[in-house]
């Protein structure tokens, strides 16, 4: 970067931008709301969020916090069960082709069909939250791992493969070295899906967490507080979804070797 | 001489998709290959040259006929085999080095030697890879070097277990005309200080008659050997040669074959 001019030319647009646009958006909101007086019950202005947010600082926390925990629970059981299906369905194209249909068919049902059965089963609270949590995020990590084991350069194999090497083999040291930047990669996309499905069973059947609050909120006409939550949540969302990239960039860095959006 | 590859009356039919119709790659195909030789196989394109290639590592079996290796009939991949491709196929997240160390990892004995002994084989690397000029490129990562230099570490990956067949699929055909001279005469020298048996599969006739003792020509598909060339200049041979009048000729000679064998 040139230093010609001291400040302005000196600041890093590409660090400053995401602050300069999220700041953009909640003046404009302010200011909208104030211009075309909205009232609060309809469109709350930021700041009176924001004076929601310090009037109930405790509960909010304690209730961000447990969605935090639900949802990393269920994401880490998707992580784990996404990686073995991933590979297990990767395997073989048989296995692929046998499973795939079923997979497609159960994402396809909305999530929030199957929370009632699963308050069926395990009852209102948390446990609900973090299977659809878990059911709702697993199936990116799934399509990604088997589709970086299908990509495989048939040259690669031939190499491979003309030395005696097993079908392990080929597996350890391609097949899932080659996965893992789509793995990270779903991860990013998995972290958010996880929170949506906590929360969506939290407004369903639960008596704590961001989703339960937001409901107890609505059917007090606190719309402000319902907007703090909101913000909690894409608070959280942003956050997980942070240490993702930071994780992909990290475990993957040789991937991502393009100067394309440089 | 003893035959080290033997292919006799070899066929090998793909089996295409329910209802369509099954391919014939190859048919009557014949072709030995004593030990230590370098051969040349040319042909139209998609005459079977790449199916030769995989029927004489055992990665394909033949529909009919049958396939020799140094003496004992191939009935799956047979390990002594290196290769290398038009495409290089390195693998991003491995050092040059740790690409080049790949079939050590996979071979017996090594890949139980190769954890505890590091060390050697680290320096195995490097030092395959100054024979082929690529002094101190083994900590790069492959998509670091030019496609030369990839195309140099990709022979060393295919020749670092010391194998006694290695098969070429096209290695230089997406290189640049200096570069691939240059190469030639680095698989030449390679060939000359190793002495392992080599099949080289090429639709470059100057390539072919610069490298090989004898070029086999292969008709269209179902491919077979239609000419076999001797190739009569001692090798190894300089590359000012083939702008000499015997090394035209032989061209122009095996381009008539390949015109007739187009049909």
């Amino acid at each position: 970067m040139q230093t010609k001019s001291a400040g302005f030319a000196n600041i890093d647009w590409v660090r400053a931008s995401p602050w300069l646009c999220t700041i953009g958006l909640f003046a404009i909101w302010e200011a909208s709301v104030w211009v075309f007086s909205i009232p609060y019950y309809i469109l709350p202005a930021p700041t009176q969020i924001g004076y929601a947010m310090y009037e109930f600082a405790g509960a909010l926390w304690f209730n961000s916090i447990q969605t935090l925990w639900t949802t990393l629970l269920g994401f880490a059981m998707a992580i784990v069960f996404g990686l073995l299906l991933g590979l297990f369905i990767g395997w073989d194209k048989r296995i692929y082709a046998g499973l795939y249909p079923l997979m497609i068919g159960f994402n396809s049902i909305p999530k929030i069909a199957v929370v009632p059965i699963l308050v069926l089963w395990f009852g209102a609270g948390w446990l609900p939250a973090v299977l659809t949590a878990f059911l709702i995020s697993f199936f990116p990590i799934v399509v990604n791992v088997a589709t970086g084991l299908a990509t495989i350069e048939p040259e690669m194999e031939d190499v491979l493969r003309a030395l005696g090497a097993k079908k392990l083999d080929v597996m350890v040291k391609v097949g899932i070295p080659r996965s893992l930047p789509y793995f990270f990669g779903a991860l990013k996309v998995a972290i958010t899906l996880a929170f949506i499905g906590s929360v969506l069973s939290e407004t369903i059947a639960a008596n704590s967490g961001i989703g339960h609050m937001m409901l107890t909120a609505q059917a007090n006409f606190e719309v402000p507080l319902v907007f703090a939550c909101l913000i909690a949540l894409a608070v959280e969302g942003i956050g997980m979804y942070a240490i993702m990239a930071g994780l992909e960039q990290r475990m993957t860095g040789w991937a991502h070797r393009s100067g394309f959006n440089r | 001489m003893e035959t080290f590859v033997d292919i006799s009356d070899v066929a090998l039919r793909y089996t295409g998709r329910a209802g369509s119709q099954d391919t014939l790659a190859v048919e009557h195909l014949n072709l030995k290959v004593h030990r230590g030789d370098f051969v040349a196989v040319v042909g139209p394109s998609g005459c079977g040259k790449s199916t030769l290639m995989k029927l004489a590592t055992g990665l394909h079996f033949p529909s009919a006929g049958v396939v020799r290796l140094d003496g004992k009939v191939v009935n799956g991949p047979v390990s002594i085999a290196g290769m290398a491709f038009q495409n290089p196929v390195m693998l991003p997240w491995r050092s040059t080095r740790d690409n080049v160390l790949l079939p050590m990892e996979v071979v017996d004995p090594h890949r139980r030697q190769i954890r505890t002994n590091r060390t050697k084989y680290k320096q195995q690397a490097d030092e395959i890879l100054a024979s082929v000029g690529l002094v101190g490129a083994g900590d790069q990562y492959p998509w670091q070097l030019s496609g030369g230099m990839q195309q140099r570490a990709s022979l060393c990956r295919a020749l670092i277990h010391d194998p006694e067949l290695l098969l070429l699929d096209e290695p230089f055909a997406a290189l640049d005309a200096f570069t691939r001279e240059e190469l030639w005469c680095v698989i030449r020298d390679l060939h000359q200080e190793k002495q392992f048996t080599c099949i080289l599969v090429t639709h470059d006739l100057r390539e072919a008659v610069f490298l090989a003792d004898t070029v086999h020509v292969m008709s269209a598909r179902p491919g077979q050997i239609i000419v076999s060339r001797t190739i009569p200049i001692p090798r190894p041979r300089p590359i000012e040669i083939t702008y000499e009048t015997e090394f035209a000729e032989l061209t122009h000679e095996l381009r008539g074959h390949i015109a007739e064998a187009r049909g």
